[in-house]
């Protein structure tokens, strides 16, 4: 077990706790680089949707894991990160300047949805999220000047340096760029004071707002950055699906987003890769365990959303923290080996919390 | 000069009167309890103070300043903090940066500056944490700074609560049933603790506490309630002798 002497408040800000978090996460970092020497172009497209998700699954896990508000629409800020991409590619916007106006406009759409319907809490806020998500699905249907319509809109694949997007090597570097860049922002911003706002808010907002948060602006703040982390990954997502379609960005995209969340680990950042990785590879695996199964089970066309449903309830029942939080805990039984007790992560009941104001 | 001010304050939640026509001043660097029976409306003057509820009637002045239409975020900012009669602790946060939340109003960095943390963002985050040092200092913390609030007993709960508020650095405190739920020994340190913040730090503490012994200790002044009106108030000898609040609290 590593024992860390602490003797500068620096080791408290900073990203890495110690040698060994540089180590191992540097070594992550250079087996992601290699990865297109390792694997063959179809797991390497795989690998890039993986990072896509986990891009969103950020976006979702601020506004979900460490601000308390629950979105079931978040499949419109893909939708509006996609197609404002793919508008602005079209009439010639180059890829590097399109990105940070894409992030932009999410980041105000964010905002803008946010300031109404935050007032909402719980059941309700889930409720108007849902409309969202249907609302974006119906004007990505209607606006036909902007989205094509149902017929749908072609995205241009522009060239990096020489390189296309068609290259699938290229593409994943951009995306794993841009993971790395997400996650770098998020983990800065929740160790500023904004990010700690988020996590007050989701604890007790009565406290948040007598230590001086605004509860309102911080909201709309959380559902704006939310927003802006997601629809940078549509921008992303438009480039490898290649082709836009209204029907693409509907409500199983939005509880796709809230399984990867809930599965990688409720209010921490490793989880949105975990569940990304988990949500990812989770259809191919269904589609290869359907080859196995008798024809009566395996041909049934609503399979793969039920099986969603039934491991969103049970990692909820059995596993509330996630792959992650499983991660730490097997951590921890070989850290501490052979002293570890299972009750160490037992919750304990608190009775104390019956009368709020 | 008094520092702080209630005038003619009546809240009523429907039919019921929770605080009717109540006044009160208390003074700069004063101890001041308020006692009453269980649905005195203690706790609800508390809310009103802090803007959470809002009064059907009367003024509240803090610093000369009326701030009885405030919005409820901006109390701490002028300088009240408070604590919560059944704690409101961010569980799932270490006590560190629970203590860091009551640094909020002197975020000085935007969201931008935030994204890029820059110098300016990790200069105020060691600012903050110095400040933090010295009520972790005060307050004997040092053993639980990484610990999450979830796994901590609650004796240790409730001195969090205190520290985070002190670290506001308010110049009023108000204090909602300090010594609820600790031991003897802890009540003790409290009591210790709540005369050096009044001493040291020179905040002035309005409370709320049932523990009599440990109010007449440490109060200055006493204000008895009873069904939302004033009993009595007074220096604590006063209060033990007054005819009117033995009679609420044992009857005839």
């Amino acid at each position: 077990m590593r024992f860390i002497f602490k003797t500068n408040y620096a080791q408290d800000i900073n990203i890495a706790r110690h040698s060994g978090d540089r180590f191992w996460y540097s070594l992550l970092i250079i087996l992601m680089l290699a990865m297109p020497l390792l694997i063959d172009d179809f797991y390497l497209g795989e690998i890039s949707y993986v990072c896509i998700l986990a891009i969103a699954g950020i976006g979702l896990m601020i506004l979900s894991g460490y601000t308390g508000l629950a979105s079931l629409g978040h499949a419109a800020f893909l939708g509006i990160g996609a197609y404002t991409h793919a508008f602005l590619l079209t009439n010639g916007i180059p890829f590097f300047a399109s990105i940070p106006i894409v992030v932009i406009v999410s980041f105000m759409v964010g905002a803008l949805i946010g300031i109404p319907i935050l007032r909402l809490t719980g059941m309700y806020l889930a409720i108007a999220t849902l409309a969202l998500c249907f609302i974006a699905e119906h004007v990505f249907i209607k606006w036909e000047h902007f989205t094509g319509g149902n017929r749908g809109m072609p995205v241009p694949q522009p060239e990096i340096m020489g390189m296309s997007f068609y290259d699938s090597a290229t593409f994943y570097y951009v995306c794993l760029a841009f993971l790395i860049l997400s996650m770098f922002a998020a983990i800065n911003i929740l160790r500023s004071p904004t990010g700690r706002a988020f996590v007050a808010i989701r604890d007790s907002e009565i406290a948040a707002q007598s230590l001086g948060v605004n509860l309102g602006l911080y909201k709309a703040l959380s559902f704006a950055i939310s927003g802006a982390f997601t629809g940078l990954a549509g921008a992303l997502l438009a480039h490898y699906i290649g082709y836009l379609a209204p029907d693409i960005f509907n409500i199983f995209l939005s509880l796709t987003l809230l399984l990867l969340i809930v599965v990688g680990g409720m209010g921490s950042l490793h989880g949105t890769v975990f569940g990304a990785i988990f949500v990812g590879y989770l259809p191919q695996l269904i589609a290869i365990c359907r080859d196995y199964l008798p024809s009566s089970i395996g041909s049934q066309p609503g399979l793969e959303p039920m099986l969603f449903g039934l491991i969103l309830v049970l990692f909820i029942l059995y596993e509330p923290l996630g792959i992650y939080g499983r991660w730490v805990k097997v951590k921890l039984f070989f850290q501490l080996f052979p002293t570890y007790k299972k009750q160490t992560f037992k919750k304990q009941k608190v009775f104390t919390k019956s009368d709020r104001v | 000069m008094s520092l702080f001010e209630v005038k003619n304050i009546t809240v009523s939640f429907g039919g019921v009167k929770a605080l009717n026509n109540v006044s009160f001043t208390v003074d700069k660097g004063e101890i001041f309890t308020i006692i009453g029976p269980n649905g005195a409306g203690k706790s609800t003057l508390f809310n009103v103070i802090s803007r959470i509820y809002e009064p059907s009637n009367g003024e509240i002045f803090f610093d000369g300043e009326n701030i009885s239409k405030i919005k409820p975020h901006n109390i701490s900012s002028l300088g009240i903090a408070r604590t919560f009669q059944n704690l409101e602790l961010f569980e799932n946060a270490t006590v560190l940066q629970n203590m860091l939340l009551g640094r909020h109003i002197y975020k000085k960095t935007n969201i931008l500056s935030e994204i890029l943390f820059t110098n300016k963002t990790r200069q105020q985050e060691r600012e903050h944490r110095l400040k933090i040092e010295e009520v972790i200092d005060f307050l004997d913390l040092q053993h639980y700074r990484d610990t999450l609030i979830n796994g901590l007993p609650y004796g240790v709960r409730k001195n969090v609560e205190l520290a985070r508020a002190l670290c506001t650095a308010p110049k009023l405190l108000l204090l909602d049933e300090p010594s609820s739920g600790l031991t003897n020994e802890e009540t003790n340190d409290l009591g210790f603790w709540i005369k050096d913040i009044q001493s040291l730090l020179g905040i002035t503490i309005i409370m709320i506490e049932h523990d009599m012994s440990f109010v007449n200790k440490v109060s200055d002044r006493i204000l008895a309630l009873n069904y939302g009106e004033i009993l009595a108030s007074g220096l604590p000898s006063e209060i033990k002798e007054n005819a009117d609040v033995k009679q609420a609290y044992m009857g005839e």
